[in-house]
């Protein structure tokens, strides 16, 4: 891949989260935040790679606390998102 | 010795990514409606679970151990956290975790680049200025969620405060940082062991300007500036895929910068805030004085 490539799905992705998020009931901000906060941890592809490739013991140090850092973020993401929207889920019943 | 799906040709691995990709867009997409929403949120933890599952079936792992036990004490802390919190303290565990996905982006760049010196592959141009960016905004992101998250909890003074001083501190940091961004590219270090002290001098600059942008916001506006660290943390996350060349990362990380930034503007406006008010903290802020 080359840099333009990158910037190609750079510059299309923009557009397409621009245009993904429209008119959002207000009760949804938060929830919505959450899940997107969920995906940012996407991070944790970079920290699997560094972490389980590095050749010095530095690397491989920061890599660590990376993958535990993005983990947390992943995995408690999602399942904050979901308790969230239970909770509207039921508070609707 | 290459990973498990190694031997498979570089499509399949693009074309799991991509797989991902999708889901992460119509997750999103569900999101936004009260009846798909937690549908979305599924489609997107599908996406999530794919593309970690064959990167880490794809890469060539040496510490297949160090890379378990990191996995299962941060999915550990991460899930007791979730299931634990008050509902009335979700916002700020939302900040807490924000916090960290911005701070891992910060240590992959910084990683990459330690073990880019150390194999003495060179670091061209593309990886250090766009690990620089990534260290910056994975730094502010990192320390800002700290602050924000303190704020909402309590732990840290919620009113909001105006001076002359915090500004200045801020302008200060944003140079060092952008001067230690500006030596990294122009004099990467090639040494074998070298441990691009430029990089680590940009994410000390970076941090403090990060605490120093949400210390003067009141509490009343901390989701806003959460939602906008969301943003930030994605940004991180894309820029760190330029550094790595992984097209998920790029992909997913501009998704959420670029809904984010949409989001954080539809949540002011319910708010009745300006975005500039929030973003430049209390600069031209007469109403934050309150």
């Amino acid at each position: 891949m080359t840099f333009v490539q990158n910037l190609t799905l750079f510059v299309l992705a923009a557009f397409v989260g621009y245009e993904i998020i429209t008119k959002i009931p207000t009760n949804l901000h938060t929830p919505l935040m959450s899940g997107a906060n969920a995906i940012s941890g996407i991070t944790l592809l970079g920290s699997v790679v560094v972490a389980g490739s590095g050749s010095t013991t530095l690397a491989t140090a920061l890599g660590f606390v990376a993958v535990v850092m993005a983990t947390v973020n992943v995995v408690g993401g999602y399942l904050v998102s979901h308790f969230m929207l239970d909770q509207f889920s039921q508070r609707g019943k | 010795m290459a990973g498990v799906l190694g031997g498979l040709p570089d499509s399949v691995l693009q074309f799991a990514y991509l797989i991902a990709s999708v889901l992460f867009i119509q997750g999103l997409r569900d999101m936004t409606h009260p009846r798909t929403a937690t549908r979305g949120n599924g489609i997107s933890a599908l996406g999530m679970f794919i593309a970690v599952a064959v990167t880490v079936l794809w890469f060539e792992i040496l510490s297949p151990l160090v890379l378990a036990a990191a996995l299962l004490v941060g999915g550990g802390i991460g899930a007791w956290l979730a299931v634990t919190v008050e509902t009335t303290e979700m916002p700020q565990l939302v900040g807490l975790f924000n916090g960290f996905g911005g701070g891992a982006s910060a240590l992959v760049a910084g990683a990459e680049l330690v073990d880019l010196t150390a194999t003495g592959s060179g670091l061209p141009v593309g990886v250090t200025a766009t690990a620089a960016i990534a260290g910056i905004i994975g730094s502010v992101t990192f320390w800002g969620s700290l602050v924000a998250a303190g704020k909402l909890h309590g732990l840290v003074g919620g009113s909001p405060v105006s001076s002359n001083v915090g500004h200045v501190i801020k302008a200060v940091c944003l140079v060092a940082a952008l001067a230690g961004g500006v030596a990294l590219v122009v004099q990467p270090g090639f040494a074998g062991g070298d441990l691009v002290p430029s990089y680590w001098f940009l994410i000390v600059a970076a941090s403090v300007l990060g605490i120093f942008l949400v210390v003067p916001i009141g509490g009343a506006d901390m989701p806003v500036v959460i939602a906008l660290l969301n943003s930030y943390s994605g940004l991180a996350a894309a820029t760190t895929g330029f550094v790595l060349n992984n097209t998920v990362l790029i992909v997913a990380g501009t998704l959420v910068g670029a809904s984010g930034l949409i989001l954080t503007v539809i949540m002011c406006e319910s708010m009745n805030r300006s975005l500039t008010n929030v973003l430049f903290g209390g600069l031209g802020g007469d109403d934050e004085m309150a």
